[in-house]
């Protein structure tokens, strides 16, 4: 029973997301031809499964569409922050439900 | 078997001018509004209420609230029965109907009550050792399972649907009050004046909460009318909300509190579109919990014999119900609070026995108070042992708590108090551990991990005056009121010395069935049993006894069970430690968690737009995700094989006209959406000339086939995709994760337009024809080619036309806006009137497809690559794309792999079946190697066979050899040959047509 402050739509409740997955994941450069297997198969199947914080990428499907990053607590649930799926993340007040 | 009324003449909150007829069993009663059924029973004499759970003992009530462990109750007939209703906060109305439950052939000569007699065979865990034991898969224990599981349960749910009707509601608050006892108002009044919105939550009709059960006096007005006063004060005020009968069940994160509102339980039934309950979800800035605490019981012999009753239940039933439970009482309490029952009993006019109080130096000031009424208080002592049966008890017998010696005293009621445990169920759920309080021998709650505080009882304060300036502190806090003008009143028992709670776990003496849980029929022994055996973790020990695993979820035996556990493991109580307790705080309907989503708001339907003509041909109907699509239109006669067999033979022989809307269609635009769609499909898509379509597919990461379908290019930016039916929703998910997320430079823009276009397929040799009769485009093989696609048209409407074809034969697929889809699909079917279109539904669609052994859902399965599915040649060496890294892993490539083959029976007409194994030999010795599967079946329309699609080891290579399908479950055995999956038309000459 989250509520997600969507960048783009403002407080909603998690009814309306999706959850996708790491937030954190980078995929290797399309075309480059040399990446190594082991790369490949750390960003298909290996995740870090954090106590606290951890970055997430959540899909308002029921909204505006748009992935979002979401910092959320998977100990306590709560949300430090939620951001646009790309560009800087500007910190917010560390604790507080934003 | 009643007995005489125990209604007092006068007194109590009922109003006896309001009389009110009800049956228990069949039999009829009266009571008074205000009653509950749990009151009405008692005034009329009825103290037999229940059959307990295993040992099928006569249970009475217990309690006066919502720990009801006993009196469960079956309320209501028909589709509207419920079991297992508590008759303590089932409200009495004209004409409510209940009956007792777990008892054969009646309440009074229950024939399971012999399960007492084998109570020593039967004890904690018997269920656990008789699966271990030497009967273990033995026929007898089949047997005696069936009968076990015929006795378990307690009442019996209607079989019928539920006729009413739930809401659901959302509701935000600055400050969410729960309780409406004296800390409850206290609270609120005080957050009121905050001037946010306030709202108090009841579990009950009525505020007031103890106020209502106890002789309290305030202000110079009784408890009720104080509460009544203070009702009146918040009701007037605009950002108060009042929620009467309305639990707060459970307390989730963020601050939201799911509560059950019972808008219709105490009525006959609902009113017309008055739904039966509401679930409120409250969003709130700060939550006071004042859920007030919940009296315990004492643990001796026979304590759970009808008229033994909690001590403050007793007062409830003699204060707000004008009921004298016993005429000859005796008070058992370890706490000062119980003396309060002796003092109110006397003064209704019963006769108090005795108060037996364990602790050596007694009671304070009220202790004084009952010896000036002449009650005798035997201090240092206990009840070891209750004497009677199913009508109530006759005697009590008292022990000194060390020494020796035993007294035998008349007694009708027996009032027992073992302190009062908070209601720390709510801050529990948050994750916050309750802590004992080893002063006040009970859980407090722990640091809050919310924003939430517990006041009054419910964080161990129990005297009135602390309650009120508790709650008044924690409503002004939460307000951010730093003074409010409203002071909390000194209720007249303010000031009253008391001895502090002393432990009595259990009382001295070993005679009689000692129970714990009375719910679950768990006994000091079970307890001591379990710590024999090892279970000696409170987990353990729940799960192993069933502890506190009732309807009740332990309200009345969790701490008593613990605390005997500790001492039987010489733990402190806290070393011991507690069970989580998780949402809901008291049982909740189904019926109020699914709301108004059930029958068709379940899930919405979605229609294409030719949906009213399928219907009006009298289609037979298949659901295909939220949609509903034509699976065949049969003709009189006919059966789903004989309608789709023809519908395929005229599709072949002339032409044939298919509703594929349900296709995901999706919108791609931007000067990247070629390098795009590079990108997300295997194959390759730059060259693509505008005016042309493709197909293509899409691999997961992991190199596994996803989903496929022809995506079109209408502009040099411009392409419109088409996926699968079933991935429409996960495709357009996936291209915006990369884009949004993964590739955030390229310039692309998807849209889903499944909802926008509707689409008409018109397939055989004769579409041709047909089209050229409604579209106004050259449609000759040079001007509109196999795979070509433009701007058309269609009836009058401007639309798409794609040449493209999933049965094989010559086929196009027309798109027009969806609000014109049923103009256009009729004007199709009057130009092929003359030609003899025909209509057809996803069996003959599926068929031509498996006919034309073109790749779909069941082959796709999750698992396949595109090698295994021979479109290994789609996979491009030139470009880079989602899945080339980890398609040629080691195991997903040589020749283990089961490879997309077709097949046919070696007898030319056997039915294949859908999910049957393959195996190399008909017979050979288990365990046998499965080396493939049938994944589709379907019929032959030219040869008039049976075949199949499937996948087997090794493939193609092996075409021309005989298989065999396995289907254990129906012992069938069919050998299959392995053939080319393409059964008709391999050249693929008619699609060029």
């Amino acid at each position: 029973m989250l509520v997600i402050n969507c960048p783009w739509c403002g407080p909603r409740d998690m009814e309306e997301f999706t959850y996708v997955g790491d937030g954190t994941l980078k995929r290797p450069e399309i075309g480059s031809e040399e990446t190594d297997q082991k790369a490949w198969y750390e960003y298909t199947y290996i995740r870090d499964n954090p106590r606290g914080p951890h970055l997430e990428v959540w899909h308002h499907a029921a909204g505006c569409r748009q992935h979002v990053r979401v910092k959320r607590d998977t100990l306590t649930h709560e949300i430090h922050g939620c951001w646009p799926a790309s560009g800087e993340m500007a910190d917010t007040t560390e604790g507080e439900t934003k | 078997m009643s007995g005489p009324s125990k209604r007092l003449t006068e007194g109590g909150l009922i109003d006896r001018s309001k009389s009110l007829g009800f049956t228990f069993d069949g039999k009829r009663y009266s009571g008074f509004e205000g009653d509950t059924l749990a009151s009405a029973l008692l005034a009329n004499g009825e103290v037999l209420m229940a059959r307990s759970f295993k040992y099928h003992r006569p249970r009475g009530v217990m309690s006066a609230g919502p720990e009801e462990p006993n009196a469960l109750i079956k309320l209501r007939t028909g589709a509207r029965q419920e079991p297992n209703t508590r008759a303590t906060m089932i409200e009495l109305y004209d004409g409510l109907v209940a009956e007792s439950q777990n008892r054969k052939p009646s309440l009074r000569w229950d024939y399971q009550a012999m399960n007492q007699l084998i109570g020593r065979f039967i004890p904690a865990g018997f269920y656990y050792k008789t699966f271990m034991g030497p009967f273990a898969n033995t026929k007898l224990w089949m047997q005696f399972e069936k009968l076990i599981r015929k006795s378990a349960g307690m009442g019996e749910a209607s079989w019928e649907a539920d006729p009413d009707l739930y809401t659901h509601r959302s509701a935000h608050c600055e400050v969410l009050v729960i309780g409406g006892g004296p800390a409850g108002l206290a609270a609120a009044r005080a957050a009121a004046e905050g001037g946010g919105r306030v709202i108090l939550v009841e579990e009950t009709p009525h505020l007031g909460g103890r106020l209502r059960k106890d002789s309290e006096v305030i202000d110079g007005l009784s408890g009720s009318d104080w509460a009544a006063a203070m009702e009146t004060d918040l009701a007037g005020r605009d950002n108060v909300r009042i929620l009467k009968r309305t639990t707060a069940f459970g307390y989730y994160d963020q601050n939201m509190v799911g509560c059950c509102e019972r808008v219709a339980d105490h009525l006959v039934e609902p009113a017309a579109h008055q739904p039966r309950q509401r679930m409120w979800n409250i969003r709130a800035g700060r939550v006071i919990i004042a859920a007030g605490a919940v009296e315990q019981p004492l643990v001796f012999g026979d304590n759970d014999r009808p008229n033994i009753m909690l001590a403050g239940a007793v007062r409830a039933y003699v204060n707000e119900y004008g009921v004298l439970p016993g005429e000859r009482a005796i008070v058992f309490a370890n706490n000062d609070d119980g003396y309060r029952t002796a003092l109110d009993l006397a003064k209704a006019g019963g006769n108090v026995k005795a108060v037996v109080d364990p602790r050596d130096e007694g009671a304070g000031e009220l202790a004084d108070a009952v010896r000036a009424l002449d009650i005798p208080v035997l201090n240092g002592h206990a009840i070891s042992r209750a004497r009677g049966g199913a009508t109530g008890i006759q005697a009590a017998e008292i022990v000194p708590v060390s020494g020796s010696g035993m007294q035998h005293m008349d007694c009708d009621l027996i009032a027992m108090s073992g302190g009062w445990q908070p209601t720390v169920h709510l801050s529990s759920q948050t994750g916050s551990k309750p802590v004992w309080d080893d002063s006040l021998k009970c859980f407090v709650p722990g640091a809050p991990r919310q924003k939430e505080v517990s006041a009054g009882a419910a964080a161990g304060t129990l005297s009135l005056a602390d309650c009120l300036s508790a709650g008044r502190k924690a409503g002004a806090e939460a307000a951010g009121v730093s003074a409010p003008s409203w002071s909390a009143p000194k209720p007249e028992s303010a000031g009253l010395k008391s001895n502090p709670t002393a432990a009595l776990w259990e009382a001295p003496g070993t005679k009689g069935k000692r129970f714990v849980d009375h719910q679950d029929d768990v006994t000091t022994s079970d307890v001591k049993l379990a710590h024999r055996e090892g279970f000696i973790s409170v987990e353990h020990l729940k799960r192993y006894t069933t502890l506190g695993m009732g309807t009740d979820q332990g309200k009345t035996s969790n701490l008593n069970g613990l605390a005997i556990m500790a001492s039987l493991t010489g733990k402190t109580i806290p070393e011991t430690g507690t069970t989580t307790f998780r949402p809901p705080y008291t049982p909740v309907s189904i019926g109020l968690l699914g709301g108004p989503e059930v029958g068709k708001h379940f899930a919405p339907l979605r229609r294409t737009a030719m949906d009213s003509w399928h219907d009006e041909q009298g289609c037979e109907w298949i659901d295909a995700g939220l949609w509903r699509r034509p699976r065949y239109y049969p003709k009189a006669g006919e059966g789903i094989f004989e309608a789709y067999v023809r519908e395929t033979k005229e599709t072949r022989g002339g032409v044939g006209v298919c509703d594929v809307t349900t296709l995901g269609k999706i919108d791609i635009q931007g000067p990247d959406a070629a390098d795009f769609l590079n990108r997300v499909y295997t194959n390759g898509w730059k060259a693509l000339a505008v005016g042309k379509a493709r197909y293509g597919l899409m691999c997961r990461e992991d190199g596994i086939v996803f989903d496929d379908g022809t995506t079109s290019r209408l502009a040099e930016d411009h392409f419109v995709m088409t996926t699968t039916t079933a991935n429409a929703v996960k495709v357009m998910a996936w291209l915006e994760y990369y884009l949004q997320f993964v590739w955030p430079d390229l310039k692309v823009q998807v849209t889903s337009v499944t909802d926008q276009w509707a689409a008409v397929a018109v397939a055989g040799p004769k579409s041709r024809a047909l089209l050229e009769k409604v579209v106004d485009i050259d449609l000759s093989n040079d001007a509109f080619p196999f795979m070509a696609c433009g701007d058309v048209s269609a009836a009058g409407v401007k639309g798409r036309l794609f040449r493209i074809s999933f049965s094989g034969e010559m086929a196009f697929e027309l798109n027009v806006p969806a609000d014109y889809g049923r103009h256009v699909w009729e004007a199709v079917m009057k130009a092929g009137e003359e030609l003899g279109a025909v209509a057809y539904g996803t069996e003959a669609l599926g068929n031509m497809r498996i006919e034309k052994g073109h790749v779909a859902g069941p082959e796709l399965d999750g698992r396949t690559t595109a090698d295994d599915l021979n479109l290994g040649k789609m996979m491009s060496t030139k470009k880079d794309f989602i899945g080339k890294r980890l398609a040629y892993r080691e195991d997903l490539v040589g020749d283990h792999r089961h490879k997309f083959v077709g097949l046919m029976p070696v007898d030319g007409k056997s039915k294949l079946i859908q999910g049957a194994q393959i195996t190399e030999n008909a017979n050979d010795p288990l365990p046998v190697k499965m080396i493939g599967n049938v994944t589709s079946t379907g019929y032959n329309s030219e040869t008039e066979m049976p075949i199949a699609l499937g996948l087997v080891e090794g493939g193609l290579a092996r075409e021309g050899d005989i298989v065999h399908m396995q289907y254990p479950l129906r012992n069938v055995t069919v050998p299959v040959k392995v053939c080319h999956p393409i059964f008709i038309d391999r050249e693929g000459a008619r699609h060029h047509g």
